[in-house]
C-alpha cells in the first residue's frame, strides 16, 4: 500500500512537472516562428516573475486572489460539479464587505475587519450556494446558472456604485465611498504582499484537510463519483452539496472583500477584473486539489508578472503570455491520460 | 570518499552556491541598461493600436521616442487593479523607468497614490487631472484637455452637415466627462440648427463593441445620419456608419481612414505635444505643472481634418468657432440653459468658463438631447 502511495504521488509530481515543460518546448518553437530569442524569454519571465524580491511580491501580489476564486471551482467539482461562478462570489463578496464596512466605520478596526470578512464569506456563499441549491432541488445545470448570477452581480455592483452607493465625489469613476485607512488590510511585514495572501494559503489547506482527510470530505466525494450511491447509503446529498458550494463562494467572496480592504478601498467596477474566471483555469490545473492551487496559482501568478517585461524587453504583444496558458492548460489536461501508464513506475505498481 | 574531502567537496558546494546565488541576484536586481537615455514608461489599458484612446496615447509615445536621449518603454492591457501597480514599479525596479505615464483615469486613486510616495524620485504623471495640490504627492500629477471643445466644433460639423437634423451619441457611461462632450456637441450642432436633436444611447462600459454596433445600427434605423460617440474604441461604429451610407464624427484619434466617404471630422486629443513637452521640462531637470489643463488654444486637443462631405459653408462655420476657442473668448455654457427635462441649469446672464469646477459635476443633458442620465 505504502508503495502505491509512493508511485501516485511520484506521478502526481512528475508528469505535472513533464507537462510543464513540454509546455515550455512548444512556447519556445512558437516565439521562434515569431522570430524572437527563446531562451531569452525564459529568462525575462523568471526575471519578471520569480528573479528578485520585487518580482516575487508581484507574483504573490496577483496569486493571492486566485487561489481564493480557485477555491469556488475546485471544491464543487469534488461534487462533480462545474462552478464557474467565481467572478459573481468575487464582486459579491466585495460589495458586502464595503457595506459592512461603511457602515461600521468608526467602530475599533479589528471589529470592522472581523465584520468585513464575515460578510464577504458569507455573502460569496450564500451567492454560490444558491447555485448548488437550483441544481440539486430545480435541476437546473450549475454552470449555466453559475455563469448567469456572474452578470446579475456585476449589474447589481455597477447599479449600487452609480446609484445608492455612489461617492458624490467619485464623479469620473463611481465608487462607493472610501472604508478608512485605518479599516484596510496591511503588508506582511519584510514581504509587502497585503495579508490577504495568508488567507488564500490558509483557506487552501483548510480545505485540503476537510475535503480530503475526513468523513465529510469523503462523503462529498462519494457524491461526485455516484450520486445514486450515495443516496442509497443515506448521505444527506442535497445539504452536502449546498453546503460545499456555500464553502466555495466563502473563499470567492472573501477574494471580494481582500480586494477592497487591502487594494482598492471601495467598492468600485474593478471589482469584476476576471479573477473569477482566471480561478477556473487554477482549479483545472490544479486538477481540483485544494493543495496544488496553491502552486498553480503562484505559477500563473508569476507568468502575468512577468507579462510586463515581455512586452516592455522583447515588443511581445500582451496576448503572449495567454497563448502560454493555454499551450499549458491543453498539456496538463491531455497529460491526465497518463496516470498509471508511466513505464518508469508501471513495474512499482505491478508489484504491489 | 573520506571526511576530508567531503567536507572541503560541501565546503565548495555551499561556496559555489552561494555565489551563483549573490552573482543572480544581484543580476536580476540590476536594471536593464540603456546607457544615459532617461527611460519612460507608458501603461495603456486597453490595445494601443485601437483606434481609440488608448492609440492616442500612443501616438504620443511615438513622439517621445523620436526624442534624443530617451528610451520607451510601453505596456499595454494593464487592468485598474493592483496590476497597474505591479506594473509600475516593475517599470522602475527592473527598467528603470524615471517617468512613468500611466494613462487610464482609474489608474491615479488609489494606485499611483500608492506608489508614487515609495519611489520619490521617479515622476508618475496621470492622464485624468485629478491631482489636488498639498494632497497629493510631490513627484506625481496629472494632466486632462477640455476636449468637449473640440466635440463643440464637431457638433458645427455635424449639424450643419445632417440632413434630418438627428444626431446620434453612443456614450459609455452617464458620468460628467462623458455629459459636458454630449451637451458640447449638441449646443455646437444647436448653434447652426436650433431644431436639431441628438439621441443617446449609454452602453454601460467604455469597451463593449458588440453592443456599441447593436447601438449604432438602432440609431440608424431611426434616421438618425451623422452618430459621435465617447467609448474607448470607436472603431466598430465609425465602420458600421461607413457601411450604412451616413457619416460619423470620430473620436480620441483620427479615425478618416476607416470612413473615407462619410467621415467628418473629430474631437481628437493632442498627446505628443503634451508628452514631449513634459519629458524636455523632466529631462532638463526643471520644475513640471503637476497640474495640467487646456483646450483648443493650449494645444491639448483639436479637430479632426474635414471629410469630403462638409460644405464650404459649414467649415467657414466651424473654423470661426475654433478661431473664437483660439482668441479665448468663447463660452460654450451660458445662461439661459436648460437641461431636457425642462429645468434651468444655468440661469440667465451666467457664463462659465471652461475652467470653471461646476462644470466637473455636470449630471444632466441639455434641452434637445434624447435620452435620460439614470443608469
Amino acid at each position: 500500500m505504502k508503495a502505491l502511495a509512493l508511485v501516485a504521488a511520484m506521478e502526481g509530481l512528475l508528469i505535472p512537472l513533464l507537462a510543464l515543460l513540454l509546455s515550455l518546448g512548444i512556447f519556445g518553437v512558437f516565439l521562434l516562428a515569431v522570430d524572437n530569442d527563446p531562451f531569452g524569454v525564459f529568462y525575462s519571465m523568471y526575471r519578471g516573475g520569480f528573479g528578485s524580491p520585487f518580482s516575487w511580491r508581484n507574483t504573490l501580489e496577483r496569486a493571492a486572489p486566485l487561489m481564493l476564486t480557485a477555491l469556488c471551482t475546485a471544491l464543487p467539482a469534488r461534487l462533480g460539479l462545474i462552478m464557474i461562478g467565481g467572478e459573481g462570489a468575487l464582486v459579491i463578496g466585495g460589495i458586502a464587505a464595503a457595506s459592512v464596512g461603511l457602515s461600521l466605520n468608526g467602530n475599533a478596526p479589528w471589529l470592522v475587519m472581523i465584520a468585513m470578512v464575515i460578510a464577504g464569506a458569507f455573502s460569496g456563499g450564500l451567492w454560490i450556494a444558491s447555485t448548488g441549491w437550483l441544481k440539486h432541488y430545480r435541476g437546473v445545470n450549475e454552470t449555466i446558472t453559475s455563469l448567469l448570477f456572474n452578470y446579475i452581480a456585476i449589474a447589481l455592483l455597477n447599479h449600487l456604485i452609480t446609484g445608492p452607493m455612489r461617492d458624490p465625489q467619485s464623479l469620473n469613476k463611481p465608487a462607493t465611498l472610501p472604508i478608512g485607512s485605518a479599516n484596510m488590510i496591511a503588508d506582511i511585514p519584510e514581504l509587502g504582499v497585503h495579508w490577504g495572501l495568508a488567507f488564500g494559503l490558509v483557506l487552501c489547506l483548510l480545505y485540503y484537510l476537510i475535503f480530503q482527510h475526513t468523513t465529510l470530505g469523503f462523503a462529498v466525494r462519494i457524491i461526485g463519483g455516484n450520486i445514486r450511491t450515495a443516496k442509497i447509503v443515506g448521505l444527506p446529498v442535497g445539504r452536502l452539496t449546498v453546503m460545499t458550494c456555500f464553502f466555495a463562494g466563502a473563499a470567492a467572496g472573501l477574494a471580494g472583500m481582500i480586494e477592497v480592504a487591502a487594494i482598492h478601498g471601495t467598492a468600485n467596477g474593478s471589482l469584476a477584473a476576471g479573477y473569477g474566471y482566471a480561478g477556473i483555469l487554477v482549479a483545472f490545473l490544479a486538477r481540483q486539489n485544494p493543495l496544488t492551487v496553491i502552486p498553480v496559482a503562484i505559477l500563473l501568478g508569476g507568468i502575468s508578472a512577468s507579462a510586463g517585461l515581455l512586452q516592455r524587453s522583447h515588443h511581445l504583444p500582451d496576448a503572449t503570455v495567454f497563448i502560454l496558458q493555454g499551450i499549458i492548460f491543453i498539456v496538463i489536461l491531455l497529460s491526465e491520460t497518463l496516470y498509471g501508464r508511466l513505464k518508469l513506475l508501471c513495474d512499482e505498481r505491478g508489484r504491489t | 570518499m573520506n571526511a576530508i574531502a567531503k567536507k572541503t567537496f560541501t565546503h565548495t558546494l555551499k561556496k559555489l552556491c552561494t555565489s551563483t546565488f549573490i552573482f543572480s541576484l544581484s543580476f536580476a536586481l540590476l536594471p536593464a541598461a540603456y546607457g544615459d537615455d532617461v527611460v519612460v514608461g507608458f501603461i495603456y489599458v486597453g490595445s494601443k493600436g485601437d483606434y481609440g484612446y488608448n492609440q492616442a496615447h500612443a501616438l504620443g509615445a511615438a513622439a517621445v521616442k523620436a526624442m534624443p536621449g530617451v528610451k520607451v518603454i510601453e505596456e499595454e492591457n494593464v487592468p485598474e487593479t493592483i496590476a497597474v501597480q505591479n506594473t509600475m514599479e516593475s517599470m522602475i525596479n527592473l527598467d528603470g523607468a524615471k517617468l512613468i505615464f500611466p494613462t487610464s483615469f482609474g489608474y491615479f486613486d488609489p494606485h499611483i497614490l500608492t506608489v508614487a510616495p515609495k519611489y520619490p524620485d521617479v515622476t508618475i504623471l496621470h492622464a485624468g487631472g485629478l491631482y489636488q495640490e498639498g494632497k497629493h504627492p510631490l513627484n506625481a500629477g496629472s494632466y486632462f484637455g477640455y476636449i468637449d471643445e473640440a466635440q463643440y466644433i464637431a457638433g458645427i460639423v455635424a449639424g450643419g452637415t445632417s440632413k434630418s437634423g438627428k444626431l446620434g451619441f453612443i456614450a459609455a457611461k452617464p458620468i460628467p466627462q462623458v455629459l459636458r462632450n454630449i451637451n458640447s456637441f449638441t449646443l455646437g450642432a444647436q448653434s447652426v440648427n436650433p431644431k436639431i436633436t441628438t439621441q443617446v444611447i449609454f452602453t454601460g462600459d467604455w469597451a463593449m463593441p458588440v453592443k456599441e454596433a447593436e447601438a449604432a445600427n438602432s440609431l440608424i434605423d431611426q434616421g438618425i445620419d451623422v452618430i459621435t460617440m465617447h467609448v474607448d474604441s470607436p472603431k466598430v461604429i465609425i465602420e458600421i456608419c461607413e457601411r450604412r451610407g451616413i457619416y460619423s464624427s470620430g473620436y480620441h484619434a483620427d479615425q478618416s481612414e476607416l470612413a473615407p466617404k462619410g467621415y467628418l471630422t473629430g474631437a481628437e486629443w493632442n498627446w505628443p505635444k503634451v508628452y514631449t513637452d513634459f519629458v524636455t521640462l523632466l529631462k532638463d531637470g526643471k520644475p513640471f505643472p503637476h497640474l495640467l489643463r487646456g483646450g483648443i488654444k493650449e494645444g491639448l486637443v483639436k479637430v479632426s481634418k474635414y471629410g469630403p462631405a462638409v460644405s464650404a459653408k459649414t467649415a467657414a462655420l466651424a473654423d470661426a468657432a475654433k478661431a473664437k476657442f483660439m482668441a479665448g473668448d468663447m463660452v460654450i455654457y451660458k445662461g439661459e440653459l436648460k437641461d431636457n427635462k425642462g429645468n434651468v441649469v444655468i440661469p440667465a446672464g451666467t457664463a462659465l468658463s471652461q475652467t470653471d469646477i461646476q462644470l466637473e459635476s455636470m449630471d444632466y443633458l441639455v434641452a434637445g438631447v434624447i435620452g435620460n442620465t439614470g443608469s
